[in-house]
C-alpha cells in the first residue's frame, strides 16, 4: 500500500516528465523554408506592436508571393518575449535550439534589446533589434552579431536640434519618463544644446516614472520654473496627460515645444483634437507623404488591413524586407555571410533608401521632423521634411571609439 | 519653490488623492470584511475607465460623460458581484491567501478580454462637459475639474461613512469585520454580505476609474499600476478604515506633489532630482508608517480570524517511499541532458523550472512553515542576482566567487529587513516586505553609475567549464537540490518545530522559552539566503539582470507558484513552480492571448484543487485510504 506521501512524491515526478513531454517531440522540419525568429513585447506594447506585426506579415505576404529568396520562402516563427529580458532570453534561446533558427528579430523596450544584443553576441546568433532606441545596442554594448533598424536616441534628438538652436530660447525646461531612453535622450540634448549655444540655461528637470506621470503637478512645477522653451520626451499615455493639463492650465501657451516622437500616430492620435500644435516633433505624416514608394507601401497596406499604417507597420515591414534583402545578398543563410551582407547593404524602404553602416551595424533610416498641426479635428504634422539618418549619425572613427574594443 | 507654488502643489496633491481614495477604499472593505487580498481591483478599476470612455463617446455629451460614469460604477458593481458569486464564493474554504491565486487568474483574464474588446490604442476621452476650463488661483490656473475632484473625494467618503454607521448593511459589515463567524451564528447570511460587499468595492473601483477618463487616457498597463498604488495607501491607513485610506491617499499624494514641485535642488555642489523620488515615494512613506505604527495609522490591531479552512496537518519527515520517489526523480533529472541530446531546448526550460523551484521553496519556506506571508521576495532574488553581477562588473570576479557572493548578499539584505518585518504580522507583514522590495528595486532602478540603472547590468555568462548548457544545467540542478533539502533539514531539525511553533500558537511557543521572533528572523533570512542563490544562477544562465527582473511581478509569480502547487505541503511549491514555469512558456508559444488562457487554467485549477495541486492530491488519497480502511 503506498502511503499518501510517496503518491505526493510521484505527483512531481509525474509533472516533471510532463514538463518534459511538452518541450520534447518535436520533429524536424523540411528544410523548404527560411526559418526568421521573432519576438517582441506583444502583451505590453500592444498600440505600438499590433501595426507593426501587421507591417512584417505584409512584408512577408510580398516576399513570398515574389518567390522568397534564394528560392525559398520566408517563414516567421513569432513569439511573446514576456515582455522581461529574463523570458526574452529564454524565447530566443528556444527560437534558436527548438526551431533551429540562427536569425532573430524584434524587441521593443532598450532593456530587453540589450538582454537578446547580449545573448546573441555570445551565442552567434544573427538579430536585427526592429525597434529599442538605446545607443548601447550599437555602440557601448555592441557586437558583431546584432543590427539595428530604428533610429536611435541620439539620431531622433539630433534631428531635433537644428530647431531647438533656432528657437533662440534661453530658459529650457526638461521632462522625460525616468529610465535609459529618457535619460539618454535628455543627456544627449543637453550636451548638444550646450555646445551650440553655450548660454543655454537648463531651469527644470522632471523625471516622473513610466507611465505613473503626475501630469498636474509636473506642468505646474514646469511653468513655475519660468521656461522660455520646453523639451518633452513623455510618450504614450503620458504624453496624453501631459497635453492634457498642460493645455488646460495654459502651460505651453507662448513658449516653444521641442518633443521626441510626438509626431508618431501612435502617441499623436489618441489626443485627438487636442494635439499640441507648434510642437516641433519627429514623427510621421502617414496621409501626407507623397514618394512613390510611399504610396505603394501605403495602397498595399490599406488594401491588406482596411486601416491606415503607424510607424511600427514601417518598422516591422522594414524590418523583414531588410532582413530578406540581406539574405539575398549574403546567398546564404550563413551567420558570417549574413553578417558580411549587412555590413554596408542598401536597400529601399517606404521612407526611401537607406543602408545598415558597416562601421557600427546602425541602419540609417531617417524619420520626419515638422509642427503638430491640427487638420480636420486631428493632429498631424505640418512644415515637414525627412532627415536622412546617415547625415546625424557620428562619424565610423567616432562610433568605432565607442564600440567595445573585443571584436 | 515659493510658497505660493508650494500651496498650490499641496491642492494638486488633493486632487490626485481623490482619485487614488476611492479605489483604496474598496479594497479596504472587501479586505476588512472578506480577508482577500484582491488583485484584481486593478482590473476593476480599468475596465471603469473603458466602459466610461465607451459610453461618454458613443452616448456624447454631458448624458453621456455624467451619465457614463454612473452607469459604469453600476456596471463594475455588478462585475464584481458576478466574480464574488461564480468565483470566490467556492473557495472561501481554501487555506488563507488562496483567494489571492484567484483573483491573479482575474487580472490575466480581465487585461487579455479588455484588449480583445477595445483594442491596443490608448483611449483619451472627452473632457468633462460643464467643467473644462481652469480658474485662477495663487496666481495660477487650476483646472475646475480638478477643484471637482477635491470636493468628491471627502464627499464620498462622508456617505460611506454614513452608510457604514447608519444603516443595517453597515453595521453588518462592520460586524463582519470584528467577527464575521459571529455575524454568521447570530443568523446573517454572509453569502449575501459576502456578495454586497464586493460590489460595493467594485462600484468604488469602477466609479474612481470612471472619474480619472476627462483626466487620463484608458490604456492596459493602468490595472499593474492602481493596484500597487491602492495597496500602499490601504495599509499605510489601516486595512479597513475608510477615513485612514482617505489620509493616506491624501499624505501620498502631497508628498509626491511636494517631490515634483521642489524638481531639481542643489544642496552645496550637490544636485538632487526630486521628481525622480516620486518612483518610490510611496513604499518609503509606508515603510516609514508600517515601523512607527504597525496597524497603519488609523487601522487597529487586526482581530484573529478563525480560519474557516480545514485544519493544516502537521509535517511529517519523509517515508521511505518518498525517498525513493525523490531518488527517482533526481535520478531522471540527472539523465535529462541524454534525453536533451535531441531537444536542446529541454536543457533551457530546465534551468529556468530548477531556478523557479528554488526561488518558489525557500518563499514557502517563510510562508507555509513560518506563517509569514511575504510579498516582497524578489528582493532577496535580486540582492543575490545583482550581488553576482557587480561583483563580476566591477571587480571581474570569477563566477565561483560571485555564485558565493550572491546568498551573502541576499542574507544580509534578509537580515535588515526581517529583523523589522517580523515584528508585524499577517498583511502587514506581508506589505512592508513588498516595501522593502519596492525600495530595493527603486535602488537599483535609480542608482545608474553603479547598476546599470533600467537597462541592468549585461554580460555575466558563465565561465568554463559552465559555459556550455549541459554543465551549466547540472550547476543548476545541484544547487537547486541542496537548496531544497537544506530547507528541508532545517523544518525537521529543532529550529523548524520551533518556527511551526511559533506560528501556531505564540503564546504557548513564548510560555515554553521559545523566542519566535527570533526564530522567525532567522526563518526570514535563511529563505533570503538560499533565494539569492537562485538569484546568482539567474543572472548567470541569462548573460544579464535588469531591475524589472526583480520587480513586483516576480513577487508575485512566486505567491502563484506556491499557492498553485499547495501552501501545507512541501512538495507544494515544487510542483507549483514546475506547472506554473512550463505552463506559462508553454501558453506563450500557443496563442497570442495567452495570458487570458493562462489565468483560465489557473482558475480551473484553483476550483478543482482549492488547496493546491499537491494538496488536492493528498487529500484525494487520504480520503480513498479512510474509505477502503472502512470497507476492510
Amino acid at each position: 500500500m503506498m502511503t499518501a506521501r510517496s503518491l505526493h512524491s510521484l505527483a512531481i515526478a509525474g509533472t516533471l516528465a510532463g514538463a518534459l513531454t511538452l518541450s520534447f517531440g518535436h520533429a524536424a522540419r523540411a528544410q523548404d523554408t527560411i526559418k526568421i525568429g521573432e519576438l517582441n513585447s506583444y502583451k505590453t506594447q500592444t498600440a505600438f506592436l499590433d501595426p507593426y506585426k501587421k507591417g512584417w506579415e505584409l512584408a512577408i505576404e510580398q516576399i513570398n508571393a515574389k518567390g522568397g529568396v534564394l528560392g525559398k520562402k520566408l517563414e516567421v516563427i513569432s513569439r511573446d518575449d514576456g515582455s522581461t529580458p529574463g523570458d526574452a532570453v529564454r524565447v530566443a534561446d528556444e527560437l534558436v535550439t527548438r526551431e533551429g533558427v540562427n536569425i532573430i528579430a524584434g524587441t521593443f523596450l532598450s532593456h530587453i534589446g540589450l538582454a537578446v544584443t547580449e545573448f546573441a553576441g555570445k551565442k552567434k546568433v544573427f538579430f536585427l533589434a526592429a525597434e529599442p532606441l538605446t545607443d548601447k545596442i550599437t555602440w557601448q554594448n555592441g557586437n558583431k552579431y546584432t543590427f539595428r533598424l530604428r533610429a536611435t536616441t541620439y539620431m531622433q534628438v539630433a534631428m531635433l536640434m537644428p530647431a531647438a538652436v533656432a528657437a533662440k530660447k534661453k530658459r529650457w525646461a526638461l521632462v522625460y519618463p525616468n529610465f535609459e531612453y529618457g535619460q539618454a535622450a535628455v543627456a544627449t540634448f543637453k550636451e548638444m544644446l550646450k555646445a551650440q549655444q553655450p548660454d543655454v540655461e537648463f531651469v527644470t528637470e522632471q523625471a516622473p516614472p513610466l507611465g505613473k506621470v503626475d501630469a498636474g503637478a509636473v506642468v505646474q512645477a514646469i511653468d513655475d520654473a519660468k521656461p522660455d522653451a520646453i523639451f518633452n520626451v513623455l510618450f504614450g499615455a503620458d504624453f496624453s496627460k501631459l497635453v492634457r493639463e498642460g493645455t488646460t492650465r495654459g502651460v505651453f501657451k507662448d513658449r516653444t515645444v521641442v518633443s521626441l516622437l510626438s509626431g508618431e500616430p501612435e502617441y499623436l492620435d489618441p489626443v485627438k483634437e487636442e494635439a499640441p500644435v507648434g510642437w516641433i516633433v519627429t514623427g510621421y505624416p502617414w496621409d501626407k507623404i507623397k514618394t512613390p514608394e510611399y504610396l505603394a507601401f501605403l495602397t498595399a497596406y490599406q488594401k491588406k488591413y482596411n486601416d491606415y499604417p503607424r510607424l511600427g507597420s514601417i518598422v516591422g515591414y522594414v524590418t523583414m524586407t531588410s532582413l530578406a534583402a540581406g539574405i539575398a545578398k549574403a546567398g546564404s543563410t550563413d551567420t558570417d555571410k549574413l553578417i558580411a551582407a549587412f555590413e554596408g547593404l542598401k536597400l529601399d524602404s517606404p521612407f526611401g533608401p537607406f543602408m545598415y553602416r558597416a562601421s557600427d551595424h546602425q541602419a540609417t533610416m531617417g524619420a520626419y521632423v515638422g509642427k503638430i498641426a491640427l487638420e480636420g479635428g486631428k493632429g498631424t504634422m505640418a512644415d515637414f521634411k525627412y532627415v536622412d539618418g546617415a547625415t546625424v549619425l557620428p562619424s565610423d572613427a567616432e562610433v568605432k571609439k565607442l564600440r567595445p574594443v573585443t571584436e | 519653490m515659493s510658497f505660493n507654488a508650494f500651496l498650490f502643489q499641496a491642492l494638486n496633491g488633493l486632487s490626485a488623492a481623490s482619485g487614488l481614495f476611492f479605489v483604496a477604499a474598496g479594497l479596504s472593505l472587501i479586505f476588512g470584511v472578506t480577508r482577500i487580498v484582491n488583485i484584481a481591483h486593478g482590473s476593476l478599476y480599468m475596465i471603469g475607465t473603458y466602459i466610461a470612455y465607451s459610453v461618454a463617446t458613443k452616448v456624447g455629451g454631458a448624458v453621456g460623460f455624467w451619465g457614463g460614469i454612473v452607469l459604469t460604477a453600476l456596471l463594475v458593481a455588478l462585475i464584481g458581484a458576478a466574480i464574488e458569486i461564480l468565483l470566490l464564493r467556492r473557495i472561501y474554504r481554501a487555506p488563507e491567501l488562496f483567494q489571492l491565486l484567484a483573483t491573479f487568474a482575474l487580472v490575466l483574464v480581465i487585461n487579455d478580454a479588455t484588449l480583445w474588446i477595445w483594442g491596443p490604442e490608448d483611449l483619451l476621452g472627452p473632457r468633462a462637459p460643464g467643467l473644462t476650463g481652469s480658474i485662477e488661483v495663487l496666481g495660477r490656473r487650476l483646472p475646475t475639474y480638478d477643484i471637482f475632484l477635491i470636493f468628491v473625494g471627502p464627499f464620498v467618503l462622508w456617505m460611506l461613512h454614513l452608510a457604514l454607521a447608519k444603516t443595517r448593511f453597515g453595521r453588518l459589515m462592520r460586524a463582519a469585520t470584528q467577527d464575521r463567524e459571529m455575524v454568521g451564528a447570530l443568523g446573517v447570511n454572509q453569502a449575501m454580505l459576502f456578495t454586497g460587499v464586493f460590489a460595493l468595492g467594485a462600484l468604488l473601483a469602477g466609479l474612481g476609474g470612471a472619474l480619472q477618463i476627462a483626466r487620463e487616457p484608458a490604456t492596459l498597463a493602468t490595472d499593474l499600476i492602481v493596484i500597487g498604488d491602492a495597496f500602499v495607501v490601504v495599509v499605510v491607513g489601516g486595512m479597513g478604515s475608510i477615513s485612514g485610506a482617505y489620509l493616506a491617499a491624501v499624505i501620498i499624494a502631497e508628498v509626491k506633489a511636494l517631490c515634483i514641485g521642489l524638481g531639481v535642488v542643489n544642496f552645496g555642489g550637490f544636485t538632487v532630482n526630486f521628481s525622480k523620488l516620486t518612483l518610490v515615494a510611496e513604499f518609503l512613506v509606508m515603510a516609514a508608517v508600517l515601523i512607527a505604527r504597525p496597524y497603519g495609522l488609523l487601522g487597529r490591531e487586526q482581530v484573529a480570524v478563525r480560519s474557516v479552512a480545514e485544519p493544516e496537518e502537521p509535517l511529517r519527515p519523509a517515508t521511505p517511499a518518498t525517498k525513493i520517489a525523490g531518488l527517482i526523480l533526481l535520478v531522471v533529472l540527472v539523465c535529462l541532458p541524454l534525453i536533451a541530446k535531441s531537444s536542446p531546448y529541454t536543457l533551457v526550460l530546465g534551468i529556468d523550472v530548477l531556478i523557479a523551484v528554488l526561488f518558489a521553496t525557500s518563499l514557502h519556506f517563510i510562508m507555509g512553515p513560518g506563517g509569514m506571508h511575504s510579498f516582497g521576495h524578489a528582493a532577496y532574488f535580486g540582492l543575490g542576482a545583482y550581488g553576482a553581477a557587480l561583483l563580476v562588473k566591477w571587480f571581474a570576479a570569477p563566477m565561483g566567487l560571485a555564485l558565493a557572493a550572491a546568498p551573502v548578499l541576499a542574507l544580509v539584505g534578509a537580515l535588515l529587513f526581517g529583523w523589522f518585518a517580523v515584528r508585524l504580522s499577517g498583511v502587514y507583514l506581508a506589505m512592508l516586505t513588498l516595501a522593502f522590495a519596492q525600495i530595493v528595486w527603486a535602488a537599483v532602478f535609480q542608482w545608474e553609475t553603479l547598476t546599470g540603472g533600467s537597462n541592468g547590468v549585461l554580460g555575466i555568462w558563465p565561465s568554463a567549464p559552465f559555459d556550455t548548457r549541459g554543465p551549466f544545467y547540472f550547476l543548476t540542478l545541484a544547487l537547486a537540490a541542496l537548496g531544497v533539502l537544506l530547507l528541508r533539514k532545517f523544518l525537521f531539525a529543532p529550529f523548524g518545530y520551533a518556527m511551526r511553533a511559533g506560528r501556531d500558537s505564540p503564546l504557548r511557543a513564548e510560555a515554553i522559552g521559545l523566542d519566535v521572533k527570533r526564530v522567525h528572523w532567522l526563518a526570514f533570512a535563511i529563505a533570503g539566503a538560499v533565494c539569492g542563490i537562485a538569484g546568482g544562477l539567474f543572472a548567470f544562465a541569462k548573460g544579464s539582470i535588469s531591475p524589472e527582473t526583480i520587480g513586483v511581478s516576480r513577487s508575485i509569480d512566486g505567491l502563484v507558484m506556491v499557492l498553485l502547487g499547495g501552501i501545507q505541503t512541501l512538495t507544494g511549491p515544487i510542483v507549483g513552480a514546475s506547472v506554473y514555469a512550463v505552463l506559462q512558456d508553454f501558453m506563450m508559444r500557443s496563442t497570442e492571448y495567452w495570458r487570458a488562457l493562462l489565468g483560465g487554467i489557473i482558475l480551473l485549477l484553483v476550483l478543482a484543487f482549492p488547496s493546491g495541486i499537491v494538496g488536492g492530491f493528498v487529500k484525494l488519497i487520504s480520503r480513498r485510504n479512510t474509505t477502503s480502511k472502512a470497507a476492510s
